[in-house]
């Protein structure tokens, strides 16, 4: 049950998306993801639609997987196409009560539909190719300008690492706790929503008691082992820029390109 | 027919169903239980026994096979899966950390509640349950976060028996434990089945915790069900048990080294008890 959120997990598997630099999927996930705000347009949605089919085929990781992945996103998705689709003024197509339906409603709800679709994608698709610890790696170099006015980066990058590192481990703990007040007749499904809420608080207690006993040795694991924050600390694997990089990074720009091009001057 | 309690049929179970990290948990298994007997579970990390014993209970759905519970299947659709988890009790591995409750008392009370017990009816289960597993009085007030590990682990065993179910299965009762607690919840689990007629479903990876007490012992390897008869028959096959990682009773070990040493003993001894006899016997 609780195993089917693929949110920020990482999925095992050899591909050219896999073993690319994590500062290059980093950047280019942002860049891919401000592209979807840039503009608004129908054909810019098939472009960027078009980059991320290319990319997920390229990454191996299965449609069906992905898919998986936008579910816990459902409830938000369907609140945000009914409200553009009733609020937006224009045309009206269909008049029921005091709503309406209008042509610009329907746009607007289908773009806003498809950009919401498109960034979990994208963003999900860097998560499920990219291991945490790489991922914050790649954040501590993108970020280390900041150095300079004194953002403590190295300790952000550790900490989101861990934050990371403990999403599958809590997962698999709360299921673990759920099954066990299962066997002892828990319910978590009938009654109101406050009987329901009342029905968790034996998930949430022995949870946050083993998240903080879990935080507890791990930051004692740490200390034994010297840890002393980012001062004169090296890498073990320190990234290094190759060739399929910079063929990533040509394609990126002319992705933006085709999108600048297609949003900016072609009036499809 | 009564006689069995549980049947499971051909159970197939995969984790991670349709991903590049399929893997079968378990494979065609089968076996049945029978009312008042203690079995024990045995089986490598990763056998798939943990998985299995989750089944017995419905907190999963096997891909194909299905289980009976005293003739009526379990995975049906208006099947009572709340009312089955009362009569087959599932105490989890490391239960101690599925506490939750301000006292001892309402912790233990929070399983025959589900049940369907009043307050008066529940807290009476819990009571008997408490001192059923060797709690003393005081600790009826106390928070459960207080206790010892030893102690906790007795709590948590008791919030299942509370439910005073039919079957208890226990996942590894003794992991983490020091020797004497060990001989203690050992010694415990087998009075509920003598004292009580609970059938007992000891899991273990370790063949020592089940030599003594078992009827029957199921291994398990990969998946699969190897074994399943009794303990003197299932430790015959030691080189296999070792193959599996699993190897046989320590008293065991020690017989066949006397044996291989030129004393005429009887390799079949499993419990301390009969392997001091069969060695005073071999002596005189």
């Amino acid at each position: 049950m609780i195993r089917d959120i693929t949110l920020g997990q990482y999925y095992q598997a050899d591909s050219v998306v896999h073993r690319l630099d994590p500062r290059t999927k980093l950047l280019g996930t942002l860049v891919y993801l401000i592209s979807l705000f840039v503009f608004t347009k129908a054909w810019v949605f098939v472009a960027a639609a078009t980059f991320l089919l290319i990319c997920i085929f390229l990454s191996k990781v299965p449609f069906s997987y992905m898919l998986k992945g936008l579910k816990p996103i459902l409830f938000i998705l369907l609140f945000t196409l009914v409200l553009n689709m009733l609020f937006t003024k224009g045309t009206v197509l269909v008049s029921w009560w005091k709503f309406s339906i209008t042509e610009e409603g329907l746009k607007q709800a289908g773009y806003m539909g498809t950009r919401l679709i498109l960034l979990i994608l994208g963003s999900n698709l860097m998560t499920l190719t990219t291991t945490p610890t790489r991922l914050t790696n790649a954040m501590e170099h993108v970020m280390k300008p900041l150095k300079v006015i004194h953002v403590p980066v190295h300790e952000i990058a550790m900490m989101m690492s861990i934050a990371l590192r403990f999403i599958p481990i809590l997962l698999e703990e709360t299921d673990r706790i759920m099954k066990a007040q299962l066997a002892r007749g828990a319910d978590f499904e009938s009654g109101n929503i406050i009987k329901k809420a009342k029905s968790f608080i034996p998930v949430l207690v022995p949870l946050f008691i083993s998240a903080f006993r879990r935080a507890n040795d791990l930051a004692m694991a740490m200390e034994a082992r010297c840890y002393h924050g980012g001062n004169g600390r090296t890498q073990y694997r320190p990234l290094k820029y190759k060739g399929r990089d910079f063929a990533a990074y040509i394609l990126l720009l002319i992705y933006l390109a085709a999108v600048i091009v297609i949003g900016k001057f072609l009036n499809l | 027919m009564n006689e069995y309690k549980l049947i499971a049929d051909h159970l197939i179970y995969e984790y991670n169903k349709g991903t590049a990290q399929a893997r079968k948990a378990l494979d065609d298994v089968s076996f049945v239980l029978r009312s008042g007997e203690f079995v024990g579970l045995i089986g490598h990390t990763g056998s798939g026994k943990s998985t299995l014993v989750q089944h017995l209970v419905a907190l999963l759905k096997p891909d194909s096979g299905t289980i009976y519970y005293e003739g009526a299947d379990i995975f049906e659709k208006d099947y009572n899966r709340k009312a089955l988890r009362g009569k087959v009790g599932l105490v989890f591995q490391y239960p101690e950390y599925q506490l939750f409750e301000e006292t001892v008392l309402s912790e233990v009370s929070y399983g025959p509640k589900n049940m369907g017990m009043d307050k008066k009816e529940a807290e009476l289960a819990a009571y008997a349950a408490i001192k059923r597993v060797g709690l003393e009085d005081e600790c009826f007030d106390q928070s459960p976060f207080d206790l010892s590990g030893g102690q906790k682990r007795r709590v948590a065993i008791a919030s299942v028996l509370a439910m005073k179910p039919e079957i208890l299965i226990l996942d590894e009762p003794t992991a983490g434990l020091d020797p004497a607690g060990r001989t203690e919840l050992l010694d415990m689990i087998k009075e509920l089945k003598d004292k009580e007629g609970i059938t007992i479903v000891l899991v273990s990876h370790s063949m020592d915790d089940v030599a003594e007490a078992a009827d029957r012992i199921i291994v398990m390897d990969k998946g699969k069900i190897i074994y399943d008869d009794e303990p003197r028959a299932v430790f015959t096959h030691i080189e296999e048990l070792e193959a599996m990682g699993l190897g046989a009773p320590e008293m065991s070990y020690v017989l066949h080294e006397l044996k291989a040493a030129g004393l005429p003993v009887d390799v079949n001894a499993i419990t301390l008890k009969e392997a001091k006899e069969e060695i005073l016997r071999a002596l005189a």
